[in-house]
């Protein structure tokens, strides 16, 4: 299962390396990361989606992480009512016939065609897990030619 | 002040006594304010010794070991002894030079990432960028290395932030947000906790390294003593409890005593302090103490529920909990059928060794033991030379058995033996060495002696990689495979030296030789040989129940 937390890290050189060092030599998955600068210059956040089994790796995961002096706080989001947006940009074919039929997706969903020239576009679009899965489904009718992603940030209530 | 001259008055301030390491041209600036800092300096002979030697300072004495090597393979020479202390929780603060910072990520000459090369055993590390920082990232280093679960500390200082001027300002204190502690165990677990002991049968305490470092053995005795429970611990444990107390069951593992696995297999209640349920201790994980409850007191919170499932975990100092939890204890359960099975496993299944043949391993430390009443500080190497010493000497008191637990270093017994000697010079100390392990850092041998630093080594010369050659024995049909080695002879290296060396071939001259070591000012060398293909029983095979214990003998 994902799960996502947030790291509260000192703003430092080599923070991250101690982050992502951690869970290469632990042999935990990262499925996504997002890092910047928070209010407060001297902190950044990391967004961290983590792939596991259980729980258990999990929770050592997170104690891991407060271990690591730089860590200043983790936040796992797993249960706290929280929101999530990821992101995305996508090229998709396009001919001019199809500008009404793009835009009307995006009556539902948040996005819009940020240039569109020749036979492809490019999208943007914003999104939780599943309104951005979903996008994704429906951008596929007109043939995805590259898709990159942001990866995940979120804020709790 | 320039920067080497900061780092030498922080480390006066920190009550830093003595820095073990070796030279080179990055930390010139540093030795060039060192040659008149009356700071003791000892130059090893290999900057791995310089890291175990203040491995075994540390452990011996419970100060914070200082090593200092110079860039590029003088830092990488450290990493094994880095690696080692971080294993074993040792508070250890390791300086390295590094090439002048606008070098740096230049492949310079004699340039290595190292705290990129150290961030995984490293308690933390620093990289100093400005000399403005160097006074604030020494303390830091000192309080990370020694508070907490201790670690070592690395703080890489390139050439040029040495010799940068500015005013020196010592921090009054250190102040690290993502850095606290937890010291004082919660009241209500300290509750749940005692209220399991009050109701258990079986139960049984299971100490290990973290008792030490917390200075907690008088608590943990008090806590026995109350519970009149039997009492079993780790390698690193050895010396939290005496081994001659009626409820000490002795080590518990792989190589520990029957009888002590055996009760913690039929335990109902597991009381861990400082300990971490290493594989070598439980065995297969599935089948581990199947009835028991777990209470687990750890100042690591990482190291809770990481292997086994904890019931009461206490996050915390061992000495405060201990302290608290034995007055929460407000009468002791009624466990005398629990001892009567424990004694009988006892009886049963005593430690033992057929004493005939040659000189047996287990025989010669007896004598030591016996020679030194209990009282010396053991180092050990790796191999079966550090079971024997677990198993056969008798420890009594905490910071007397300083052995790799974690990393399982050959090499680290004879220069952590110099690290203790110089920690604690009126201690004898013994490092009860292998004929392959001594011969991985022999060369401080020539420390040793050059400044009289007297340290006695006990080689249970096997001719073989005896733990090694054990296995290949048990599990590989004693296909033996790259396991005899050859040894100098160890009498004309120590003399090459000017050490002392005593070749004894015979039973009757073991005492007499060790007597003789003992007694003479200087360091000695003894070359035991013995049963070349005794084996260290008990023994459970790896990913094994621990009950399921083989050898003859067990
Ligand atoms: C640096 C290092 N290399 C390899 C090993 C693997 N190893 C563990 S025990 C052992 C044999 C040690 O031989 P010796 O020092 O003669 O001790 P004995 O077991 O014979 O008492 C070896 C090679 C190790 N622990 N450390
Ligand atoms: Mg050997």
């Amino acid at each position: 299962m994902r799960h996502t937390i947030s790291v509260l890290v000192e703003n430092k050189f080599g923070v991250l390396a101690r982050i992502s060092g951690l869970f290469s030599a632990r042999g935990y998955n990262i499925a996504s990361l997002a890092v910047s600068e928070t209010l407060d210059p001297t902190i950044s956040c990391m967004t961290i989606v983590v792939e596991v089994q259980d729980e258990k790796i999990l929770e050592q995961i997170k104690k891991q992480l407060n271990k690591l002096i730089d860590v200043i706080t983790t936040i796992d989001f797993t249960k706290k009512e929280h929101v999530e947006r990821e992101l995305i940009l996508v090229k998709v074919n396009y001919s001019v016939k199809d500008k009404a039929k793009l835009e009307n997706i995006f009556d539902k969903y948040v996005g819009k065609i940020i240039q569109a020239k020749g036979n492809t576009a490019i999208i943007e679009a914003v999104g939780d897990q599943q309104q951005i899965k979903q996008l994704l489904e429906k951008l596929n009718e007109f043939g995805i030619k590259e898709l990159i992603r942001t990866g995940r940030i979120a804020m709790a209530y | 002040m320039t920067g080497a001259e900061i780092l030498i008055e922080c480390l006066k301030r920190e009550g830093v006594e003595v820095i073990f390491g070796y030279p080179g041209g990055q930390v010139l600036p540093i030795f060039d304010k060192l040659y008149d800092a009356n700071l003791r300096f000892i130059l090893t002979r290999h900057e791995q010794g310089a890291a175990h030697a203040a491995d075994g300072y540390a452990r011996a004495t419970g100060k914070v070991g200082v090593c200092l090597a110079t860039s590029g393979p003088g830092a990488t020479n450290l990493t094994t002894g880095i690696a080692n202390a971080y294993m074993d929780s040792v508070a250890m603060v390791a300086i390295t030079g590094q090439v002048k910072s606008f070098l740096i990520g230049n492949d310079a000459f004699q340039e290595a990432d190292v705290t990129g090369i150290s961030r995984s055993i490293t308690k933390h590390n620093y990289l100093v960028k400005d000399v403005k920082d160097l006074a604030r990232i020494t303390r830091e280093a000192f309080h990370i290395a020694s508070t907490g679960r201790p670690g070592p500390v690395l703080i890489d200082i390139p050439s040029d932030i040495q010799l940068a001027e500015t005013e020196f300002i010592w921090p009054k204190e250190v102040d690290i947000r993502g850095y606290k502690p937890t010291l004082f165990g919660h009241p209500g677990q300290i509750k749940k906790a005692a209220k399991l002991i009050m109701n258990a049968k079986r139960p049984i305490i299971y100490a290990g390294g973290g008792v030490i470092t917390s200075g907690a053995c008088n608590e943990l005795k008090n806590l026995v003593e109350k519970l009149q429970a039997p009492i079993t611990w780790t390698l690193m444990g050895i010396g939290d409890f005496p081994a001659t107390h009626k409820l000490s069951l002795g080590m518990l593992g792989m190589h520990g005593t029957a009888f002590a696995n055996h009760a913690i297999m039929g335990s109902d209640l597991i009381i861990a302090v400082g300990a971490r349920f290493d594989d070598r201790v439980t065995g297969r994980l599935d089948v581990f103490a199947p009835d028991a409850k777990v209470i687990h007191i750890d100042i690591d919170p990482s190291s809770i529920s990481k292997n086994v499932r904890v019931d009461v975990p206490i996050v915390g100092d061992a000495k405060n909990i201990l302290g608290q939890l034995v007055e929460e204890i407000k009468k002791s359960p009624d466990i005398s059928e629990w001892l009567n099975a424990v004694e009988a496993w006892k009886k049963k299944h005593p430690l033992k060794y057929k004493d005939e043949g040659k000189i047996k391993p287990q025989y010669v430390i007896e004598q030591i033991d016996e020679a030194t009443k209990g009282s010396a500080i053991i180092t050990t190497e790796v191999g079966q030379n550090q079971m024997w010493a677990a198993q056969w000497y008798k420890y009594t008191l905490p910071r007397t058995f300083i052995s790799s637990g974690g990393l399982g270093t050959m090499g680290f017994g004879f220069p952590a033996a110099m690290g203790a000697k110089v920690g604690c010079p009126d201690k004898t100390v013994i490092d009860i060495a292998g004929d392959g392990s001594i011969q991985m850092n022999i060369q401080e041998l020539g420390t040793c002696i050059a400044n009289k630093i007297n340290v006695k080594v006990a080689i249970l010369n096997n001719g073989y990689l005896g733990m090694v050659r054990q296995w290949q024995e048990l599990f590989y049909k004693r296909r033996y495979s790259q396991v005899a080695i050859t040894s100098p002879d160890f009498v004309k290296l120590a003399e090459s030296y000017g050490a002392l060396g005593i070749k004894v071939t015979k039973k009757e001259e073991v005492r007499p030789a060790i007597e003789k070591a003992l007694k003479i000012d200087n360091t000695v060398f003894i070359d035991f040989h013995v049963e070349p293909e005794e084996n260290v029983f008990p023994m459970v095979p790896a990913g094994e129940a621990i009950n399921r214990i083989i050898g003859g003998l067990a």
